[in-house]
Order: structure tokens, then sequence, then C-alpha cells
């Protein structure tokens, strides 16, 4: 027989050509997609770096927000995130409790989880809008740190508990089964099985949340953040700067603004939010490394 | 091993079957956290209620359904005829939402196959994590993106006077929107069982062939799902798609076009609202209409998924 | 069916127990009764309801809600049902699953984890039950130098000792096997039922195995299971001498099915 069996036929060729023509085609797709990425750091830097120093990051906006520096933004930003998570991680965790360890398959626990997905899924404006008659209005808070706090909590408590809920499921079902079987209540059992060992995971999660809060501008905007304030907040009914709307404003509304300032605070915006990312992305990768069972 | 009769007693624990600190101390955390679990019922519910309540003024007095939907005049501060016909701003958000979906769906999908099919295991690690990052940037920087470099990559490549249009916040909202699509559509990908690629394969298909012919289809509800989540946050974005799209409210006719979406409207106009003003619940009321078309996205993509995972 | 003799003191008393998983019936036992510092083998293939049998004395058929027990279990003269504290029922009552189970922990929580949750504090106290636990598990020897080490990190056979060693700490009257050596090599099988013979003195012992001659070197009396229903319960030598009841049981012994 002149040809083996096993010998490329013009089908095989041309499959392979096809075949390594799409893997080159999705691949450049997806580097096309984080390109972006890449551009944009290089853009900021290229164009912002000038402007940022600890100066920059620790005096006071002077001559009409147009020179000076950010630092009233800044802490506040702080202010908002830490207060926003002092109110959600803490139910976040709470609901994610009872999803993992004690919410049975029915339809209450159907209606939870349905409303977790379309509490994550609500328009940031739509949060601004609830905000607004909520805090706001409704509770007589005022335009402040409170209400704004109160609003970006509830916008990052699906996340928490998502996150939290899938680090408790990620300890094995035999450790809380050793752990009733010795005569420890469910709570117990939680407590010193279970939970020490989704710490860390809750906490990847929190790390991750708190870079997306930092950045939301939106739900902020009417219910406590503001541009143009001449001192820095003295109690949670005050209203604060924020580095989000600090950028916003800078860049669509204030007239004589030097080119690279708004770069700059882009820039910083950008760099603290991904330092936090990678941090949690990091620390990710480091508790992988160390497994414990 | 020493004999049990030479190892010292073991202290008799108490054990008397009395209800301890511990007995009360589960039931109140079982409480506790089914009222952390309820709140998000909770939750929604008052979003919901909160804000309808500042728009159910407008809607009960001052609301024309049929100009509302059907009319492109939006003007809330005419001195004379104050109108609020929302069709531009729909069209706005249609608009840009479809470019977005337009560059978003081919190269999420693109990108969840090649992580999913083709990449091997430290690629992949890499290229997720650069999609995280992608995902990480703030609205408020993508919209300070469209604003200065978009604008002027648009002017100049397309020789048109503005560069704030559709396509600018088109192209940016289709960068938001990617990666959690590229993620959702990667574990639809991932969840079709392997003994279908085995079995393709053993039939001589080379790996195209089982993703196009095999895995694509068997994974086409999670797919479809990912387009619907990413619909969803296109119609929701608000800072980018108020910085990039320009302030024009008018219905579109080319992607180089201003416009105005739903979203970028209430964040524009709101702070000039006097509270319980007509303009004030016309704003609220176009948050209803935001809130309940992004509520019946996720609850279809919900019940897609549900299904797909079954 | 060997019926209890009177006078002798029952450790667990079983009457008319049904155990359901939806409309299955998985287990009923008319009667049944455990004799306190005995070994009581229960043999069977599975599917048999032997593990439901001892999940539905600790209670642990509460963490199923597919799981529905009817009839009396009485542990110390107790309806199990009627106790008020549940906890304190299972802290009464040892187990060893088949799979080890090392919690990641240090060996010396491990063991501390139960008395500590009962409230002992005591450094002393529990240095003292961590030793002696760990020493009636045969397992002091290999771990007395890195009690800090992790639990989880254990060998296998090293885990199940570790676990009969946490299922010793709260002094129980009762400790029950299931299938403790499938996931354990031969060695430590052996030296496990070693300590299973001397703790026979302070506990009483229901010692679940696929394993027959494991049954036949164990325990005073043996109980077979089979579908559901238990055949027969008898004197361990008897039965496997041949002095059976049932035909069943003797098959089962010689292997004809299994």
């Amino acid at each position: 027989m002149s040809e083996s069996l096993f010998a490329k036929t013009a089908l095989d060729e041309r499959n392979q050509r096809v075949q390594r023509f799409y893997r080159r085609l999705f691949l450049t797709m997806t580097l096309l997609l984080i390109l972006p990425v890449f551009v944009i750091l290089t853009v900021l830097l290229s164009r912002g770096a000038s402007v940022l120093s600890l100066s920059f990051l620790f005096t006071n906006p002077e001559q009409g927000m147009t020179a000076g520096g950010v630092f009233p933004a800044l802490l506040g930003t702080i202010f908002l995130v830490t207060a926003a998570l002092v109110f959600s991680v803490p139910l976040g965790i709470a609901a994610a409790i009872y999803l993992s360890e004690y919410a049975s398959d029915n339809w209450l626990t159907r209606l939870i989880n349905l409303a977790i997905i379309n509490l994550a899924g609500v328009p940031s404006i739509v949060h601004a809008l609830f905000g607004v008659g909520a805090f706001v209005l409704f509770f007589r808070f005022g335009t402040s740190i409170l209400a704004a706090s109160l609003t970006l909590a509830i916008m990052t408590l699906p996340v928490v508990i998502v996150s939290t809920r899938e680090s408790l499921q990620a300890v094995p079902r035999a450790f809380r089964e050793a752990g009733w079987s010795l005569g420890a209540t469910r709570w117990q059992t939680i407590r010193h099985i279970v939970l020490p060992n989704a710490v860390s995971g809750i906490l990847t999660g929190v790390i991750l949340e708190v870079s997306r809060t930092a950045g939301e501008t939106a739900p902020i905007m009417f219910t406590g953040a503001a541009f143009f304030l001449p001192f820095l907040p003295q109690s949670v009914y005050d209203q604060t700067m924020a580095l989000s709307l600090h950028l916003f404003v800078i860049s669509t509304q204030v007239p004589g603004v030097p080119e690279g300032l708004p770069y700059g605070v882009a820039l910083l915006l950008i760099a603290v939010v991904l330092v936090m990312n990678s941090v949690s992305i990091a620390f990710r990768m480091y508790l992988r490394s160390r497994k414990k069972w | 091993m020493r004999p049990v009769s030479e190892l010292p007693e073991l202290p008799e624990l108490k054990d008397m079957d009395r209800r301890d600190f511990d007995w009360y101390a589960d039931k109140l955390v079982q409480v506790l956290v089914f009222v952390g679990g309820f709140s998000a019922i909770v939750f929604i519910l008052g979003i919901f209620f909160f804000i309808t309540r500042e728009g159910i003024g407008f809607i009960l007095h001052s609301l024309d359904i049929v100009e509302f939907f059907t009319s492109p005049n939006w003007r809330p501060t005419s001195e004379q005829n104050q109108t609020y016909g929302a069709l531009a701003l729909i069209a706005g958000t249609a608009s840009v939402t479809g470019m977005a979906m337009a560059v978003a769906i081919p190269f999420s999908l693109g990108a969840a196959i090649y992580i999913g099919e083709f990449a091997g295991p430290k690629t992949r690690e890499a290229l997720k994590v650069l999609v995280e990052l992608l995902a990480a940037i703030p609205s408020v920087v993508w919209g300070f993106i469209g604003l200065t470099l978009m604008n002027s990559l648009i002017i100049r490549l397309f020789d048109v006077p503005i560069g704030l249009n559709i396509l600018n916040a088109g192209l940016i909202l289709g960068l938001m929107a990617a990666p959690i699509m590229t993620t959702i559509a990667e574990d639809a990908l991932k969840a079709v069982p392997d003994h279908y690629r085995e079995a393709a394969e053993a039939m001589g298909a080379t790996r195209w062939q089982v993703t196009r012919k095999v895995v694509v289809p068997a994974a086409k509800n999670g797919l479809v799902a990912a387009v619907l989540l990413g619909v969803g946050r296109g119609f929701g974005e608000t800072m980018a798609v108020l910085m990039a799209t320009g302030h024009a409210i008018n219905l579109p006719t080319s992607i180089f076009d201003s416009v105005r979406a739903i979203t970028a409207t209430i964040a524009a106009e709101l702070g000039e609202t006097a509270v319980g003003s007509e303009h004030y619940g016309a704003l609220f009321t176009l948050g209803i209409f935001l809130f309940t078309v992004t509520f019946a996205i996720n609850l279809t993509a919900d019940v897609i998924v549900r299904g797909w995972k079954r | 069916m060997v019926a209890a003799e009177e006078g002798v003191d029952s450790i667990l008393e079983v009457e008319d127990l049904t155990i359901r998983y939806g409309k299955h019936v998985s287990l009923y036992l008319p009667e049944l009764s455990v004799r306190r510092h005995e070994i009581f083998g229960i043999i069977g293939p599975a599917g048999s309801g032997r593990t439901s049998f001892l999940k539905a004395i600790n209670r642990m058929d509460l963490f199923d809600p597919t799981m529905d027990v009817r009839g009396t279990i009485r542990f110390q003269g107790r309806d199990v049902k009627e106790w008020r504290n549940v906890y304190s029922l299972r802290r009464r009552i040892g187990v060893v699953f088949p799979l080890p189970v090392g919690l990641p922990l240090s060996v010396y929580d491990n063991v501390a984890l139960a008395p500590r949750l009962s409230g002992v504090r005591n450094k002393t106290d529990l240095d003292g039950i961590v030793e002696g636990c760990l020493q009636r598990a045969a397992l002091w020897d290999e771990v007395k130098d890195r009690l800090d080490s992790l639990g989880s990190l254990l060998s296998g056979g090293q885990q199940q000792r570790l676990t009969i060693a946490r299922a010793l700490s709260q002094k129980p009257d009762l400790l029950m096997l299931d299938e403790f050596s499938i996931a354990v090599d031969p060695v430590t099988t052996m030296r496990i039922e070693d300590v299973l013979k001397e703790l026979k003195s302070e506990i009483t012992i229901i010692l679940v195995t696929n394993l027959v001659q494991q049954a036949r070197r164990l325990a005073d009396r043996t109980a077979f299971f089979l579908n559901g229903t238990c055949v027969e319960i008898g004197n361990t030598e008897d039965l496997f001498a041949g002095k059976v009841a049932d035909p069943r049981t003797e098959d089962y012994i010689l292997g004809r099915f299994g």
C-alpha cells in the first residue's frame, strides 16, 4: 500500500489551518480586550504623573480647585468607604452565614437569593435616587456622610454576601459534622471551625469591595458628597468631598484647570483601585498555595 | 501503648441535660443571621418603595404615558410648555447599549473561548487576572477617558467635529461590560461536561471544531445569560455615559451623533430640581423605569442560568 | 433473635424504630438493646440502614431535613427525643466516621476543642485531657513532639486515631464507629482494634463494620442488618460457629453474598 492509513489528508491540513486561524483570532480578541488597561495607564501616567506628589496628597485645593492638592477628597473617600464597610460587612457576613449554614432549600431562600441578584443589578443612579428618597429625605439625615455611606453600603451588600458565602461553602461539610457530633452547637461549630477557615476568603472579597466602592460616584453625588467644601467634615451629618466626585467635577465643570491636574486625579484614583485589586488577587493566590487541608 | 487501666482518669465533664448559655446563644444567632438574610429582601423592596414614593406625584398628576414613551421632547425646564417625552432618552440608552454590545459580545465570546478552550493553565490565570483588572477601572475614570483620549481619537480618526457621541460611549461601555460577560461566558463553557469534548475529539475533530459544534451550542443558555447581564450593565451605567455621550437630547441618526441616556439625564438634572417639583418627580419616574427594566433583565438572566445549571 | 436478658444493664434500648428518607423506609427495628461495656457489632451489606441507625442515636438526623425518625431510642434510660439539650446528648456519645477527619486546627486544639466548648479553661486540665485521649487512641507517641502541627495534614491512619481521641475527650459512655477502617491502612486498623479492646473496660462500643472478620475479632454480640431490618442478634462466637437462627446470616458470614 503506497499511502499509510494515518498520513495527513488534505482535509486534515485544512482543519489544522482553520484551527490555527481561529486560535490566533481569539487570542487577538482577548489581547485587544485587555489592551485598554495598559493604554489607559500609560496615558494617565504620561500626562498626570507630574502632578502627583506627597504634597498633592496632603494639601488642600486652592484657587477654586485649579491648583493645590486633593487631601480633603482623599480623606472623604476614606471616610465614606470605611463607613460603608462598617454597615455592609457585618450584615453581609450574617446573611451569608444564614444562607450557607442555616437556610434550607425552600421558597424563602430562593426569594432571598433573587433579592441579592437583583440588588446587585440595580443601576448606581437608582441607588442614588433611593438614597435621596430614603436617607436624605425620609430619615432626615440630610445630605451627609451618613446618608452617602448607607447608600454605598446597600450597594456593596450583595457582593459581600456572595463572596462570603462562597468562602464558607469552601469549607468541607465533613468538618462541620465532626464538630456537631462532638456536641458543638451550630454557632460553636461556625465560630470555631468554619469561620476561621473562611476568614481569608472573606477578607479577599472585602478588599475587592473596598476598591470598587472607592471609585463610585453616582450614589454619593446627591446623598452626601460635594465638590467645594471649605471645611473638613466634623461629624457624620456633614457633607464631604470625595476623590471620584472630584475627578468628575474637575474634568467637566471647572474652567481654567491646568491640563495635568485632572489626569493626576484620575491617575491617583485608578492607582488606588488597581493596587487594592492586585493586593486582593495576590492574597487569593497566596492562600491557594497554602492549603490547609 | 499503655493499657487503659494505667492511664489517669479523664475528668467527668459537665453533661447534665440542662439548657446552658451555648444553647441559648445558638438560638439567638439563628435569629440574627436570619434577619441578615432577610434584609436583602427588605432592601430591594425598600429601593422600589422609596423611588416610587418620590415619583408617585408625577406619575399620578402630570404623567402622560403616551407622551413619555413616544415623544422625543424632553423639556422639563422650558418656561411655557414643559414636556416630558422620554423617547430620545430611551433611544440614547438603547443606541449606546447597542453599540456596546456590538463590541462586547464578539470580543467577550472570543476571549471566553480562548481562555476556556485554548489557553494553557498559566496563560489562563494571567488572562483572568488581567480581565479582572479591566473590570476594576472605576466608571468615572472611564468617563474621563471618554472625555479626553477617546474624544480626540475619534475626532482625528473620523474627521468629525465632536468626539462625544454614541461611538465613544459605546466603545467604553463595551469595555466596561466585557469582563463580566467574559466571566459568565467562560463559566458557561466550563460547565459543559468534558465527556462531550472527549467524544468529539475521539471522532477526530480539532479543538476548534469541537468548540464550534459541540461546546458552544451546549453552553448557549449561559451565553445568552451573559449577554443579558451585559445589556443590563449597559442600561444602568451612569458616569461613563454621562461624560462621553455629549449633551444633545435628540433621536440619533448615526453613531457620530451626541445623545443623552436615561441614567445621564437623571444624574445631570437631579441637582437642579426642587424636591417635590414636577421635574423632580419626572426624574424619579425615569428611575422607576430603569429599575423595572434592569429588574426584568436580571430576572430573565437568572432564570436562564438556573435552567442551564440544573 | 436473642432477647435482652433480665437484669443486664442496658445502655441503649430501641423500641419500634422506623427511619424514613422521604417515603422510603431505610430501617425498621422492633427491638434492640446494647449492654454496658460490651462491643456490639453490626454487620451487613451497604444500604441496610446501619448508618441511619447510628445517626438516629445521637440525633444527627436533625441536620438532615429528609430524614424522619419514629419510635423510641432510650439512651441511659431516657428517650433521646426527650433530651432538652440535644448537645449534651451528643457529648455523651462519641462517633468515628468512615472517612478520617482531622480538623484544620493543631493536634492539641483538635482534642481540646470539645472540652473547651464545655467550659474547661484550665491549661493543666486541658493538657491532661489531651494527653490522656491521645494515649488512649494510640497516637500520643507519634504526635507528642508536634502537638502544634495541623491535624488536617496528618496521615489517614493518624487522622482516624485523632478522631477517636476527639471522640473520647468528653468521656462519653458510648462510642460508635462506622466502618472506621475503610480509608485506613491495615497496620493502623490493627492498632485501633487493640485500642477498642482496651477501651471496653471504660465505655460501651457499637461497631458498624463491613469486615465480617473484624466483628469476629472484636464484638461480643453481633447484629446482622439486611435491607432495613435486623435479621438476628447473637453472641459472636455462636454466629460464627454456625449456630444461626436465620440461614441468611450464615450466607452473609460465609461470603455467599455481600
